[in-house]
Formats: structure tokens, sequence, C-alpha cells
């Protein structure tokens, strides 16, 4: 049986507690804890290291979803994606955050997998998300313990893919996120959460604890869609999701579009060029494809995830199409059902 | 100062179980090293197929990623406690009749989050069956057995008492005539 | 425990004189309330006093030379017993005595990622983990082989010195026919080349063993193992004890699939260390170390050539198969043959030119996955089948209904076959899918393909020659009314518990609850070889038959005098015996136990089961005799979106020729199992291995060894299945029941590739069907190309010398008129397998019953 090393396990009851215990700690002397979906499985395969681990199951005031007068939304950090993909309120206002949410892993697996966590879900490389013993045969990865990115050996930075489906889904719904340490907190518009690079993948510092996401009223009000693609019909992550949000003016015109792909990019990457396409225009057949094929460029798949990266990257302009035809309220076109949407 | 150990206080099956259990252990290994609750099983311990599925307060969770100091206090629920008495529970008696446990190594998992479907839905369809079991791998069965037992003893736990699985399911569809 | 529903009919079977009262009805399997309550005991459920743990430290480089094994660190560890390495283990073992290329830990050599080379023994598994991971290797790295075509390229550095030429480990021509005058009569002749990506078992147990000592020299293995006779022979012959201080007990197996079948590193060091230290020694192994066992399917590139008559038939078939065999033998040899045997069996095939080579590569071993050689050239068969209905204008089924062969024919390559029940199997599929009415005729992006298998009823013979039985069962009858029965088969998922306690209560007139059943104990039990080549109920199933049949004859001369009642008037049913032309009640089984009892003593009898003999005499006609083959056919209806790519089953049906269902209820297990794990290897299981750049680094690693990222179909990727069961007996079959375990995942890799091409026009070659491929080819038919993904070529192989077969059509005798046995391979040609067990009985020579 694969096992976890030893650690010190601290179980505090009060944020400030936890935000105390790993003030000034590095991740690899202690390290935070949700649901566990994804830390467990790091630290048995030895890729993470962790002399102390800090729950935050102990923290009280962490979870459940308050909906404000205003109609602005916050969801607390450690609130299971499972109790999020079913609560009414949210599935009425926010569709298609509640598919993203409840495409994300398994259906069991969400009754343990936090939002903040999903948030924070380290990359993934095929080259990483491996055993002690794997990796010693590659002789380690930049990421962890070794030297080269063997996804693109030249290169100097690691290609771990970001693969949260939540982190595009509530960037495009223009969600911010509150940072706690032990000196204070701050808020941070979510897609800043984020950086293009997958060993430094977030601008949270590792002191700081994400306790709350908070959407805008505003986020209800837009055409949404979530499309992703993966193998199988549950547990896979995703190799490529779409998120879009797109807010019309009176005339049907696109006031203002937010389009972000996960898994394709060690970040939840905005599809620039295909959020300026649509911005001022009428969501019409043409604008929607054009627009689409646009997006290929702000991706960039490698060879570090399931599927052949070409193929993924010609998905792209796919699925945000799809994703956009909804948004439209255009007809769907065949996509394989159960891959093309959760 | 965090211990080697922890003594741990939950309910096994509705039984009151103290154990001293290494911290770093989950509640996989505790419930079969130290509970001898060996009827939970393991596929991979990462998370990735749902073998090692038990209930904690209802609810299904992979027991391999729970920290067991995290079942404090809880409910846990395994295989070990579905039947009553000598009696077996109407998914355990569907999934043996069936045949949707054949090798039965996922079985105790299927059975623990079928049991929690049932509980929240009486009346699931198959695409909610489908659904509500997609985390948890079988490699023996192609799944059709297990959806129709799960379908079966949710009528019977409907108080359908006379209910009969359909007749596809125990001998085949009947050839076509030329 | 009840039978669920009595069917409405209970027809006798085939030379039956009486109803049946238990098969052919669906009873809840002997062991299903154990695997429904948690109380089944699988290896990794067994504790022992004193137990310790095991974990064995697996090679990081997958090609080199040992220099200097360092456990000095490891042992001083706390909680750490003792280290092993390749040191302690001076023999060779291996499934195949022409391949024992296998050492319990390396020595010298690794030859793969996940070869073991030292194994840690401590208090705790945590303790032998963290050890294991602190012994430190040196290695001089050899270099790296990947593939087939670097195999062939390189001769040197020899992965194992006793391959047949350079990395090629086996090398098979086989001739049967004038296969250039067969060619010349074709009208049309199809040249295709196909590839079969590698996959594997995947049980979601991981394979676990406990080794308890029991007195000086005496221990007992609990093993997760398909094979505990074959486990017992390497077990003894490592060790260096008789086998008859070992006992090896098959624990029930949590999913084998074939990849439990060979004997294994962590069984023989685990057996040496409880020896060693005295104590109970515990391994349950990683998800990623199932993955270094592997043994699952072979990577097979295939050239297939056959010529066709207008009406479809077809004239001579030229077969080439190449199989990426990875760093052991394994059942490699078997493998190779089997890629070439059952090519024969479905439709006449009159001459036919088998071609086939296995290499070595630095990957983990490939061995038998369910359909063991025989799923990679069926693909490749059904589907050029399907080109040649196209191409002759022919509905694709009715081309195979025109075509089948004949039962109980020889084939070309000198198989005996029995019952064949595909035209039904394929009517059947047709009809219920309406496929000759929708066939070329559906809306753009949606198909139906068919596509046909056979498979063996039991390998026809043993994995090393013998001609003692293979398969026995003993029944022994208690006072009370009670049976035990004994039989050293395997339980791993299939049922084969079930059958065994059946078909003793069906003889015996009892319930199943009286039967009482003691399995896969080498110590307890007759030989039974094993789960493995469909084989338990056919064989099994006869031996339990012929040992029940004996214990009713005994009780039926003891109850015949007792009530006065003629012998052929005596009835066993419902738990009573009784003269079926009279009104008494008769005795009670019970009562009838006493009687037989006072009068023969105590009562136990036994069964066995030897195949027949096969009338094929070449050298290599060992492999593909069975005593009689089960048949099935397959539709898909498959919905693709051209513009992706991708693709979704929406139906399957799948008819197969069971001969007779024991257990319709478990029957259908089978078939919905085996239609499950081929789409899975038709749509997404791929063994792929990573390569580093050469300039940076020689490793060579699965690339992902994860439950996760190795592609398992969940409940939402699996489609409805329709199953219809063809009942046509077969009088080799224990009472008429023929094999389910393995064939019908046969024709489901080819029937979605014809699928795919019905529903969008190209043609996939290869497996797993990747949704880029069917773009590729899509783009490739746009630009006027051939409408086609697939491998382009196969390479030059020297495949050996041909051997020459003529068919029974042209007068053979089933030998090759040219074998003058090349030495390497003499000993299969001149072993005693060739010749009948009264032949070598009048030898009067131990040798030549068996290899020791």
């Amino acid at each position: 049986m694969l096992r976890l090393p030893t650690f010190d396990y601290y179980r505090p009851t009060s944020l400030a507690e936890a935000a105390r215990l790993i003030a000034g700690q590095s991740p690899d002397q202690v390290r935070l804890v949700a649901g566990g979906t994804d830390l467990w499985p790091n630290l048995k395969r030895r890729h993470q290291k962790a002399e102390a681990v800090v729950s935050l199951a102990g923290v009280p005031d962490l979870r459940g979803v308050t909906c404000r007068p205003d109609g602005s939304l916050k969801i607390g950090a450690l609130t299971p994606l499972s109790e999020l993909a079913a609560h009414p309120e949210l599935g009425a206002r926010l569709p298609a955050l509640v598919v993203a949410l409840g495409s994300i892993s398994s259906p069991v697996l969400r009754n343990q997998g936090t939002l903040g966590g999903n948030l924070c879900l380290d990359t993934r490389c095929t080259y990483y998300n491996q055993s002690e013993e794997w990796r010693r045969a590659i002789s380690y990865c930049m990421k962890a313990e070794g030297e080269v990115c063997w996804v693109a050996p030249g290169s100097p930075r690691c290609w771990a893919v970001s693969s949260s489906d939540a982190a595009p889904m509530l960037s495009a719904l223009g969600a911010r996120v509150r940072l706690v340490c032990h000196e204070g907190e701050r808020w941070l518009p979510l897609p800043e959460l984020y950086q293009d690079d997958g060993m430094a993948y977030l601008t949270k510092r590792p002191d700081e604890i994400l306790t709350e996401i908070e959407l805008p009223a505003e986020a209800a009000s837009a055409r949404s869609a979530f499309w992703k693609l993966r193998r199988r019909g549950s547990i896979d992550f995703a190799v490529l999701s779409v998120a879009a949000s797109l807010w019309l003016d009176g005339e049907g015109r696109v006031e203002r579009a937010r389009v972000y792909l996960g898994a394709v990019a060690s970040f939840p990457a905005p599809a620039k060029a295909t959020m300026e396409a649509l911005e001022g225009r009428k969501l019409d057949e043409e604008t929607v494809k054009a627009a689409a094929e646009l997006a290929r460029r702000d991706a960039t798949p490698m060879d570090n995830t399931d599927f052949q990266p070409a193929w993924r990257g010609a998905m792209v302009a796919r699925y945000v199409e799809a994703a956009l035809r909804d948004c439209a309220g255009l007809p769907r076109q065949r996509l394989e059902p159960r891959l093309g949407q959760a | 100062m965090p211990a080697e150990k922890t003594l741990l206080s939950f309910t096994l099956n509705g039984e009151a179980h103290q154990v001293l259990a290494p911290t770093h252990h989950t509640l996989l290994e505790v419930l079969r090293e130290e509970c001898a609750a060996t009827g939970t099983k393991h596929g991979c311990e990462l998370g990735e197929c749902g073998t090692c599925t038990v209930l904690v307060d209802g609810q299904p969770v992979l027991s391999c990623l729970l920290l067991a100091v995290e079942a404090e206090g809880r409910a846990v629920e395994t295989v070990e406690g579905l039947q009553l008495g000598n009696q077996l529970h109407p998914l355990q008696a569907a999934f043996a009749d069936l045949g949707a446990a054949q090798c039965g190594y996922c079985t105790p998992g299927m059975l623990m989050t079928a049991k929690a479907l049932l509980a929240a839905n009486p009346e699931p369809s198959t695409e909610e069956i489908r659904a509500a079991l997609a985390g948890n791998l079988c490699r023996c069965t192609g799944y059709h057995k297990i959806v129709q037992a799960v379908e079966w003893a949710a009528a019977r736990l409907r108080g359908e008492a006379t209910a009969e699985p359909p007749r596809e399911a125990l001998y085949g569809s009947p050839e076509p005539q030329r | 425990m009840q039978p669920l529903e009595k069917p409405e009919h209970d027809a006798p079977a085939e030379g039956e004189e009486r109803p049946l009262n238990l098969i052919g009805k669906a009873f809840r399997r002997v062991d299903g309330r154990a695997k429904v309550t948690g109380q089944t005991r699988y290896a990794d459920d067994l504790s022992f006093p004193r137990m310790v743990h095991l974990k064995l430290l697996r090679s990081t480089v997958p090609h080199a030379e040992i220099l200097e094994i360092d456990a000095s660190a490891a042992l001083a560890l706390p909680g750490v017993l003792a280290v092993a390495t390749g040191e302690d283990f001076p023999v060779p073992f291996g499934i195949l005595p022409v391949s024992e290329d296998e050492h319990a830990l390396c020595r010298g050599k690794v030859r793969f990622v996940g070869d073991p080379v030292a194994a840690v023994a401590a208090l705790t598994e945590d303790q032998a983990a963290e050890a294991a991971l602190a012994v430190r290797v040196q290695y001089r790295p050899l270099s790296t082989i990947a593939s087939l075509e670097e195999a062939l390229a390189t001769p040197e550095p020899q992965i194992h010195d006793y391959a047949d030429s350079g990395n090629l480990h086996k090398q098979v021509s086989m001739c049967f026919g004038d296969v250039a005058a067969g060619f010349e009569e074709a009208e049309l002749v199809l040249e295709d080349t196909f590839f079969y990506s590698g996959n594997t078992h995947l049980p979601l147990e991981q394979h676990a063993s406990v080794a308890v000592p029991e007195d000086d020299d005496r221990l007992t293995l609990y093993s997760s193992t398909q094979t505990p006779h074959y486990l017992h022979r390497a077990l003894a012959k490592v060790l260096g004890l008789p086998g008859s201080r070992i006992r090896v007990v098959g624990t029930p197996n949590g999913g084998g699939f074939g990849g439990k079948s060979d004997p294994f590193q962590h069984e023989i060091v685990a057996a040496w260390l409880a020896l060693k230290l005295g104590r109970p020694v515990k391994i349950c192994l990683s998800r990623e170390e199932v993955f270094a066992c592997h043994r699952g399917r072979h990577p097979v590139l295939m050239q297939l050539r056959t010529g066709f008559r207008r009406d479809g038939g077809i004239t001579a078939q030229h077969l080439k198969t190449a199989l990426d065999g990875g760093a052991y033998g394994s059942y490699g040899v078997a493998s190779t043959y089997y890629t070439g045997a059952l090519q024969t069996v479905t439709y006449p095939l009159p001459r036919y030119w088998f071609e086939g080579a296995r290499v070595f590569t630095n990957k983990a071993p490939c061995g038998p996955k369910r359909g063991h050689g025989t799923p990679q050239p069926r693909f490749g068969f059904e589907v050029q089948l399907d080109k040649a209905a196209v191409a002759l204008g022919l509905n694709p089924a009715d081309l195979r209904l025109a075509n089948l062969a004949e039962p109980g024919s020889v084939t070309a390559n000198w198989l005996q076959l029995g019952t064949i029940g595909l035209g039904r199997c394929i009517e059947a599929v047709v009809a219920g899918s309406g496929y000759r009415e929708r066939w070329g005729k559906m809306p753009a992006g949606r198909g139906l393909g068919l596509a046909c298998g056979a498979y063996l009823c039991g390998a026809g013979l043993p994995i090393y020659w013998n001609h003692m039985p293979q398969s026995g069962v003993l029944v022994k009858l208690d006072r009370s009314g009670g049976v035990a029965v004994y039989c050293g088969q395997s339980e791993i998922g299939q049922g084969s518990d079930s059958v065994l306690a059946a078909i003793v209560a069906e003889v015996l007139g009892v319930g199943l609850g009286d039967i009482r059943l003691c399995v896969a104990d080498t110590d307890l039990t007759p030989v039974d070889l094993g789960s493995y080549s469909s084989r338990v109920t056919l064989m099994m199933g006869n031996a339990a038959r012929e040992a029940a049949e004996r214990a009713r004859e005994l009780l039926a001369q003891a109850v015949s005098a007792m009530l006065e009642v003629p012998l052929e008037r005596l009835a066993f049913a419902e738990g009573r015996v009784f003269d079926v032309a009279g009104s008494e009640p008769g005795l009670s089984f019970a009562e009838a136990v006493i009687a037989a009892e006072a009068r023969f003593g105590t009562l136990a009898t036994t069964g066995s089961y030897v195949p027949p003999r096969a009338p094929g005499k070449y050298r290599g006609a060992g492999v593909g005799p069975s005593p009689t083959y089960s048949y099935s056919a397959a539709v898909i209806e498959v919905e693709v979106d051209p513009a992706t790519g991708l693709y979704r089953v929406e139906q399957v049906w799948l008819a197969h020729d069971i001969g007779r269902a024991i257990n319709p209820a478990l029957v259908l297990g089978q078939v919905e199992g085996g239609v499950y794990m081929g789409l899975g290897e038709a749509m997404m299981e791929d063994s792929a291995y990573r390569r580093l750049p050469k300039r940076l680094s020689d490793a060579l690693v699965h690339k992902f060894p994860s439950l996760l990222e190795y592609k398992s179909p969940t409940f939402l990727d699996m489609p409805e299945v329709t199953t219809y069961l063809i009942e046509e007996p077969d009088p080799r079959g224990p009472f008429g029941a023929k094999e389910v375990g393995q064939g019908p995942l046969l024709p489901i890799p080819p029937a979605l590739a014809n699928a795919v091409f019905d529903a969008v026009g190209v043609r996939i070659d290869q497996v797993p069907i990747e949704p880029q491929m069917i773009v590729k080819a899509l783009e490739a038919r746009a630009a006027g190309k051939e409408a086609r993904f697939g491998p382009r070529a196969f390479p030059s192989i020297d495949f050996g010398e041909t051997l020459s077969v003529p068919t029974r059509e042209e007068g053979g005798d089933g030998r090759a008129i040219n074998d003058f046995s090349r030495g390497k391979s003499s000993r299969r040609a001149t072993s005693g397998t060739m010749k009948t067990r009264e032949e070598v009985l009048g030898e009067k020579k131990l040798e030549a019953l068996t290899t020791r």
C-alpha cells in the first residue's frame, strides 16, 4: 500500500492560529491541507514534501455559500465541491459554475475536495505526478528535485499544467479571492492569483491562506458556459476546458467578454484575441466562429497530459466555439456529448 | 507538540471504537490494520479508483485520502455494517444474485456509494445511478449488472417486496427469430 | 439458496435422459454472499502473528549491469530485519520451460525500469518502504531498446543470450498447404498492415502474498495467483525445497484477466524471507508495481494478405506478426504462436501461411491477457473482411454467413473443431441491431460495425508437458448429506467456484447449500492447472462431473439394493434418491450416503480430465488445439463527430456461442465484462512508454503507471449491451458448456473500427482508436490520399526456416514434410506431448510421463 510519509499534524481551531502556524515557513516545511485530495497523493508520491501539515478542517466559518442582498455571493474556501455542485441557489444563478464544479474528478472525490483546494491545485504534468521511484528513473524534473523540464528540455521554465476547472470559470465570472496571513489580509481578482509558471503558479505567498471567494452581482447577468475535454466521463482531469462569460448590452452586442482556457497552460489562460474579437459585436454564427478560431494562439498544449498535444490544440477552437454557441443560444453542434460537456 | 500516534474515537458501523493510530495514517489504513475491518479494499491509494469508498457521516468518501484523525468523533460505515443481523441488505442481496460482484474487489466501495445514493434518492434513474457511481472503477462487470442490482435493490427498499430484476439481466435477450 | 427463477423450458441436455435441476438457471454465485459482506479474504486481508512486511526495490534504469548494491544504510534503519539481493537467488525460473529467464531478484543485470533488484523485510510496511528507497545500487548502463524497430536494428547487446537471434526472442514460420496456388485462385487479394497497441489487465486488486513458515523446512504461501500449481513448481525449483514441503494457497483473486498467471518475484522472495526469518512475510504491491509485473497484451504489428473469391470465400491467407515482448519471456513463445493459431477456426481458410516473431525490449514483460495473442490478428482479419465485403459489393454479414467453418472439421493448421454456433450468433446480432437494413444507410456520422471471434475452451496442452490430468476433482460424501468438493482451480471472479459446485450438485441432486468447496490449495486439492486459457469450465467441469457421477453410482448401487429398485430407475433430485417409476419418496440424500458408506466404506471419488489428442503433429502444433471452440459475434453502433474525431459507442449487440450456460447470470457477466474490456482496448487503453531525448538520458519508463492516467472506462463510458446467449451444447463440454471468459472480447475492437468506417468512411487500422486518428484519416481523404490511418509498412524480419505442413485436403498427415529439427528448438519437437498417453505408458519410463 502506498502510504504517507510521517509529518507533524496541526489542526488549528481558528484562522489566526492557522496563519500563525504557517507564518515564515516554506512549503516544504509546512503545508496547508483542506480536502486533501491534492496534497495526500502528492505527499504519497513524494513529489511534494512537508515536515508539518496544517489542516484547515477545524477552522470555523470557512464553509458555505452566502447570498448577499446586493446579489453578490460569498463562498467559503473549505466548502466541498459536491455541496456547491448541488447548491440550488448557485445552480439557479450561475448554472455554468455548477456545471464546472460538478465536472471535477468524480462524485466521491467531490465530497472531499474543496473549492479553495481546487483553486490552489498544484499544476500537473505526466513527468511530475509520479512516484519517487518513477521520478528517479528520469533523474527527476525541474518542478521537483531535478533540473530539466522534460516537456521541453531546452526551456528554462516548467510547463506543468493548471488543471483546475474552478479557476477558469470563476475567472470568467469575475471572482476575487481573500488571502489571509499572520500580518493581515488582501483581496485579489482571481486571475491575479495565477501566473504562467508551472512551478510558481500562484502569486499567493506560502504563508497566506485562501479563505473565501467572492462573486460580484453582475456574474449572474452574464451568459456563461463551461466546456471540458477529457478522455473519460469521470475521474479524469480536464485536458482542455473553456469557461466563457459574456455580458451583452441592450442591443445584444457583447459589452464585455471573459473567456479563459483551462489545462492548456500553467495558468488559466485568458483567450485574449477571442475576447477582443467578441467585444462590440453581436453574437451571430460568424462572430462566434471567427472569435473561436483565434483562441488557439493563447493555448500552449504540450505533451504532458492525456491526448496528443497537436490534436488538443486543434480542439481549442472547437471547444471555444461550443462554449460561445451556448452563450449565444445557437444550436449545439455535434461534439461527443460525454466528452464535450460535463 | 504533535504526536506520532493519536488516540482516536469514532463509531464504526454504529459501534464506538477507540484506537491508537499513527497520525499520518489514513482511515483506510486504520480500518484495515487497527480495526480488522478488511472489508474495505484499496486499488491505488491515490483517489483514482473509488475502491476504498466508505461512508463518513453518511457521505461516501475515499478512505485513502482521509486522514484517520479527521474521522474523530464521526460515524464511519463500511461494508461490514451493511447487513442487518444475518440478513443481507437489499443492495447486497441484489449484487450477489445478479453477479454484480464478480471478483468482488470493487464491491464494498460500490455498495457504500450506492447506499448513500439510495438514501438521498430512493428512486434514481439509470443515468443517476451511473453518474453517482462514476468514481468507482470496476474491471470485471462492464457495470451493467451493478446498475441493474442498484435498480432492483432500490425497488425493494421502496417496499416493492416482489420486485424482480428484468429477465434479460439473468438470461440475456431472447434470440431474435429470423 | 434457491434458483431465482425457473426458466420456462427445462430441456434435457443432448444425450441426457433427465431434466436438469440447477444447470441453466440463474442462481446466486456460491461466493456471492462473502463478496458482498466483506467476508472474502483476499491475500492482502490476511495477517498472522509476528508478521513482517516486504518491499522490493526496483530498477530505475532500463538496461544496465549491476555493479554494486549497498544496503548498509537500509539495514541501519529502524525496524529493518533483512535485505536480500540477486546473490540469494541463483536459480532461474519462468512460466514456460523454454524461457526460464527470470530471477527472484536480478543477478548481474537489469532489463527494464521496474525489474526487482533488492528486497527489504521490516516490522512495518512504512519501514520497509523507507528502507527500500535507502538501498543504493550502482549501474553501468547498456544501450536501451525501446521498440520493435529498435530491437530488429540492435542485435547487440542482447537482452537475453538465449534468443533465437540477436534480440529476436522467437521466430516462427509455418505454411499449411500450397499458399501460392491459393493466391492464384483468388479474384481479390487484399494486403493490409495493422497495429494493435499493448495494454494491461489492471485488476483492481494489487498482487499480494503472505508466506508463513510452518516448520524447519515447511512453508505455506497465500497468494493472489491464477495458477497455484505452476507457482508451486516454481517455488520448489527456486527455493530448492521438495514440493511436498511447500503449500500454495490461491486466495480469491480480485481480478486476474491473465495478469496473475506467472510465478512472480515477490511471491518467491516472500517465501524465501519467511524461511530465513522464521516469521510470516507479507507483501502487497503498489499499483505502479502491478504495471511493472504487467504480462499484458503484446503490442503487435501485423501484415495480413488474404485472397478472396467473388463470393467472399477465402482462398489463402498469409499473416505476419511482430510482437514487442518486453524484457522477459513469460508466456511469450506461446503468445507468438497464438497470434497465428486461431485465424483458421471461424471461416474456412484452405491454405494458410503464418509467420511470427517476438522481440525483446527494455519494457515490462508482456504475456497473456484475456484472449492471449488472438485479439490482435482477429482485429486485422475482421477489419480486412469488412474491406473485402465493400470491395466485392457484399453485405459484411452475408460474406461471413456464406463462409462459416464446418462443425467437426479439421482446419488447415490441423485444429479439430467442435460445434459452431457462429452462424446463429451472427444472425442474432444482425437481427437485433437491424444491421442488414441499416448498414451503409445511416445518417452521416452514424455507423454500424460487425465482427466475429472465436476462442479456446482450454489449451490442449499443459505448460510443461506431462501425461497427467489437466484437472482433477475429489468428491467426499459425509453422513450428514454434506458434499465436500476439492479442486485446484482458482476463483478469479469468473465464477469457477459456482460452476464446480453446480455441476456436482446437479449430478447428485442436492442443493448448492449442501456443497462445501476446497479449492486452489496444493496440499489439499487435486491439481487443476489454473485459471487461464478459458479452460476451467470445460476441463474442471468434466472432471467434476466424472467424480460426481462415480459418487452417484456408489449411492445408486446401495439404494438400489436397499429399496430393491433397478439402478436405471433411480433418480437423484431435490436432495432425494427415489424410484422415478414409483410413488414412494425413496431415501433422503443423507440416508443414501449412510446406505452406501455402510456397504462400501468411506465415500470419496475422483474425476479427472485429459483433453482429446489434437490431429496436428508438426513442431508448434501444441499451441491452438482445444477440446472445442467458442464463437462470438458483435455489432457496434457508433456516433462520430467528423470535426473533432470524437466518437461515442451507442450500443453493442453481442451473441456468444456458450454451448450451454451453466449459470446464465454469470455467463452474462462474463460477456458484458469482455465487451467492456474490449471497448477499453479499442477506445483508450494503451501501455505507452516514454523515452527521453537520447542525448540527455537513457531513461525508458511506462508513461503513466496509474489508475488515473492509464485509461480504464468508467460507468459513463460504457454503452448499452444487448446479449444473446446461443446454446448449442457441445458433447465435449460438461453438460455441453463452452467458455465465455475470453471469447466475447475478440469481436469488439474490429467491430468498432468497422463501425467508424460506416460512420465516416475512413479506415482506422489500429487500436486504440484515438480521435486524432479519425481526423487525420479524414484529412487524408480530403487531400485525395488513402482514407486511412494506420501503420504504413511492415519491417523486414527473418522468421526463420518455414515449416511446410500439407493440409488434410492435400493428403497431409499432420506432420511437417521438412522438419529437420533445429538444435535450439528441438526440445518441443521431440517432447512427449506429441505422443499419446497410451504410447508413453507403453514405454514404461517415468521421463516419458512428465518433465520434472
